[in-house]
């Protein structure tokens, strides 16, 4: 089973993270950037599945140069190799162009399943593999918590509050999963220095077909027009415990009029 | 006027139309005229039409089919786009859940229309307003290509009720093979909650580390009960077991903004924030007095949860 991985690099969600007031895009080249955690948990299933029904990972990222830590951070847990799509036309690119340029990328390549997480951190959108089964034409089982590979047929158990939804349709298909579906594996030593040797293809908007002018800022289906920062909270009351801290508390309660 | 099409979400146990739906249909009001739009099994429309004419709906346009029930968000999307495509209204807005955004971004693809998701507010020249990074920036955007398509987060509005017709439309349905690709085999419950949903609720109660067990999220339970409150978890207190992972509030959790978040035993990273920053009053205890928590704190107090919080709930059950 041949299985692509989608991965994204995004600004470290555990910093102050910006947007670029040049272009109110997000601020990237002065960020800590880092896989999307919730990639880490889709690389992992990738590999799991690889374990049990053989067949090859390859991961795909579209993004700017430095792209490549994300890449070399999934080809060192055990993927075996990697499309990058980089160009700088891409930049400010929409979630619906990001998704024309993904897809094309897809479609050179053979696969049975795309793995991918549930969200990234930055934009939070969370429907990129929603788009890119809506261009592709195959089926998205989305959320999963739990997959099941049984020949061609993919079952997963979509979370959902308070349960789940037994999903099943047939290969090839795209997987989206949240971070209770496993435990990411943590790169060996002998899978970072093998990863230094396992291939990277790049590839631009023209190895793709993909018309520049179709993608980035200039033609996105969406704008930001302006941005701030939160107008800051007054500064709060903090009273400590010296035996009346739930009575101080149920008072401030009630003078917001909520007992 | 023009007309704005807005998707209904109901209960998933039939009792009616969620309160999203309600908020929906408010915010919808200042681009148009709302058409709420029914979508599901057979009976799906009988129970919401008087909670969607209650809160403005000219027409309530009801599409209902086994498939919808049976396959998993394709369908909603190819109905809705064929809504698009005969009707031209001047803007989609829909409920800003999982599945709802998953509809939004089929849609605008179906209809090469751009989409903005979980907006709090929309403005009536179409500009939307959105929350970036853990809260902390806010942005305001527009769709600039075909029919706006906005998900409204939960909570951000406030719904206001406003008479409407909601004169009755049957759309019919007949769904593709290409959206039947996804089929939904069984939908299970395993955790039945008479507390309200932590998107919706007014009040949510957070337990983070500090609560230090599973047993002991009896305290943040019986503080939630006292006030009519959702129950939420840090990160830190799912990835330790103490509570289930559909009650994460935070970065790779659910982004909650009641009116009132209490956060106890929490200290407040970066990731926590960014599911309850929004809230319009937040509460915090903890024995920290350093804890980033009372940065974001209108009240807060330093002291041990597990005195401090029971003592609380009971003051509070005996003003009732």
């Amino acid at each position: 089973m041949n299985i692509v991985v989608l991965v994204k690099q995004v600004p470290d969600s555990g910093t102050e993270r910006q947007l670029d007031s040049s272009d109110n895009t997000v601020a990237r080249a002065s960020a800590d950037n880092v896989i999307n955690e919730m990639d880490e948990y889709a690389i992992e299933e990738a590999l799991t599945v690889k374990e049990s029904q053989g067949g090859e990972v390859t991961v795909l990222t579209v993004g700017p140069d430095g792209a490549t830590d994300a890449i070399r951070k999934a080809l060192s847990m055990g993927a075996d190799k990697a499309v990058h799509v980089t160009d700088p036309a891409i930049h400010g690119s929409c979630a619906v162009q990001t998704s024309a340029v993904i897809a094309a990328a897809l479609s050179q390549l053979e696969y049975d399943l795309v793995i991918c997480g549930a969200e990234s951190t930055d934009g939070r959108v969370s429907v990129m593999p929603a788009l890119l089964s809506e261009r592709l034409g195959i089926p998205h089982l989305s959320g999963a918590r739990k997959l099941t590979v049984d020949g061609s047929t993919l079952k997963v158990e979509r979370q959902t509050d308070g349960g789940f939804w037994a999903l099943e349709a047939q290969t090839p298909a795209i997987v989206s999963t949240w971070d209770t579906i496993n435990e990411p594996r943590y790169p060996s030593f002998k899978g970072i220095m093998a990863a230094k040797k396992k291939p990277v293809e790049t590839k631009s908007l023209a190895d793709l077909g993909v018309d520049a002018g179709s993608v980035g800022l200039a033609t996105a289906t969406s704008q930001v027009l302006d941005f701030a920062g939160r107008p800051p909270k007054g500064e709060g009351v903090k009273v400590t415990d010296e035996g009346d801290g739930a009575e101080k508390l149920v008072g401030y309660l009630a003078s917001q009029k909520i007992v | 006027m023009a007309e704005v099409l807005v998707l209904v979400e109901t209960a998933p146990d039939g009792s009616g139309v969620r309160k999203t739906t309600l908020e929906a249909l408010t915010a919808a009001r200042v681009l148009g005229e709302p058409s709420a739009v029914v979508l599901g099994a057979p009976g799906t429309a009988a129970g919401v039409k008087d909670a969607l004419a209650e809160y403005g709906a000219a027409r309530v346009l009801v599409g209902e089919s086994e498939d919808i029930d049976a396959y998993l968000v394709a369908p909603k999307a190819e109905v809705l786009a064929q809504l698009v495509a005969d009707r031209s209204p001047a803007a989609v807005v829909i409920p800003s859940t999982p599945e709802g955004k998953e509809i939004a971004g089929r849609l605008a693809i179906k209809t090469g229309s751009g989409f903005l998701t979980d907006v709090t507010e929309i403005a009536a020249d179409g500009t939307a307003t959105q929350v970036a990074f853990a809260g902390g920036t806010i942005v305001h955007a527009r769709v600039t290509t075909g029919t706006p398509i906005y998900t409204l987060r939960g909570n951000s509005v406030a719904p206001e009720a406003a008479p409407g017709a909601a004169e009755e439309e049957t759309v019919a349905v007949s769904v593709s093979d290409a959206a039947k690709q996804t089929r939904v085999v069984d939908r299970v419950v395993e955790q039945k909650s008479d507390r309200p949903d932590l998107t919706e609720a007014a009040i949510v109660v957070s337990g983070g580390r500090g609560v230090a067990s599973a047993e002991n999220f009896s305290v943040i339970e019986g503080l939630a009960d006292s006030l009519g409150a959702a129950v939420g978890a840090s990160r830190a207190a799912v990835d330790s077991g103490f509570y289930p992972h559909s009650f994460q509030v935070g970065q790779t959790g659910k982004t909650v903004s009641p009116q009132l978040y209490i956060a106890v035993g929490i200290s407040g990273a970066i990731q926590h924030r960014a599911g309850m920053q929004t809230s319009k009053s937040i509460v915090a205890v903890n024995k920290d007095p350093e804890a980033p928590i009372f940065e974001l704190a209108d009240f807060g107090v330093v002291g041990d949860l597990n005195t401090v919080v029971p003592a609380a709930t009971e003051q509070i059950t005996a003003r009732k």
